[in-house]
This record gives structure tokens, sequence and C-alpha cells, in this order.
């Protein structure tokens, strides 16, 4: 089962005892403002977790992987996310259910 | 934006909070990402996007400044894909502003 944003609020009920709506509100801002701010070409670095930076890529020739047509990619921005530390360290020990 | 930045802006927004509990809120839904991740667990979070771990095979690696070989064990990495929703919103961006640091 995967982490969603209803977990997180649910959290914040429990531990930090917000209401549910304040709870739902954090958390549904936590993400905007983060959004907002690498729509605005501001990257957002959070210490403890990690670094959403930005790209600006130039169109590239491209390939329909299946027809193997090609097509141009066009230019874009990206963003991309780099773990910190810690947390690179706390899930290079997982090993896996394997 | 930094940690303190997005804290002092959820609190902008919710002034009837204390800053404290905003500081808190923040720390708490980082530590349940980190602690996700660290067990192998997905998030994912509609509109921004959704993190999972990707497998590296082990290999051989080389000390770049002593050219020694190690080798280096099985590991799983953080990724992350951006949702549409923020790969829409920063691209549309694109033209109108410069990346910042």
């Amino acid at each position: 089962m995967a982490l969603t944003k209803a977990d997180f609020s649910e959290r914040l009920f429990d531990e930090l005892g917000l209401n549910k709506r304040e709870a739902k509100d954090m958390v549904e801002f936590f993400f905007e403002e983060m959004k907002g701010s690498l729509e605005k070409g501001e990257q957002v670095k959070i210490s403890g977790f990690g670094k959403f930076e930005l790209r600006d890529k130039n169109s590239r020739p491209g390939r329909n992987p299946k027809t193997g047509e090609e097509i141009p990619i066009t230019a874009r921005r990206v963003v991309t996310f780099r773990s910190g530390q810690k947390l690179k360290a706390r899930v290079e020990a997982y090993v896996g259910s394997k | 934006m930094t940690k303190s930045e997005l804290i002092e802006a959820l609190a902008r927004q919710q002034p009837h909070l204390a800053l404290r509990d905003v500081e808190l809120a923040v720390k708490c839904i980082i530590e349940q990402m980190n602690h996700a991740l660290a067990t192998g667990e997905r998030i994912e979070i509609r509109g921004f996007g959704s993190f999972s771990l990707h497998h590296r095979e082990p290999r051989i690696g080389r000390n770049p400044k002593t050219g020694e070989s190690v080798s280096l064990p099985s590991k799983h990495v953080p990724h992350f894909k951006p949702g549409k929703e923020l790969r829409d919103r920063v691209d549309a961006a694109r033209e109108k502003c410069k990346i910042m640091d």
C-alpha cells in the first residue's frame, strides 16, 4: 500500500491534534507550496529529505518505442529529485522483501 | 525555497495555527515520507508525484582518486516521478521565468 495524502493528514490528526480540516489543509498547502515554488523557477531544498531541482532541456530527436517512428521531443523544463544523505543512507539499508 | 521558508509560508497561510505546530506538522510529514521509503513503501501524491525505490545491481566501482577498484553491493535508491500537474505547471512557466537557485 502506498502512502497518500490521507495518511499524512491522519497522522497530523493523531499526533499533533490538528482537527480533520486543519490536517487536510496542511497537507494540501504543503505540496501546493512546493509546486508553487517550482513553478516560479525556484528549487526546493528540504533538509533531511532531499532537493527538487529544475532543468531546462533542449529539444532532441526521439522515437516512438512501439513504431520506431521518429518524433522530435520538444524543449521543456523538468523537475528532478536528489535525495539527501540521510534518506539515501536509510534507503540503502533497506534490503527488500525478495 | 528551504524547509524553514516552507514553514514560514505555511504559517502565513494558516494564521490560526501556532508556528510551533506548523513546524511539527512539516517535520511529521517529512518523517513519514522518509520512513515509508526506508521500509520500501511507495508514496503517491496526486498532482505532485510519486516516490518509489529503484534497485541497483551490485557492481565493481572505482575510487576516482586512486583508481583502486571496490566492489559495491546491490542497493536501493529513492526515485521521484513528477505528477502530471507538476510537470505541466513547471513546463508552462519555462518561458516566463529563469531557474533560480
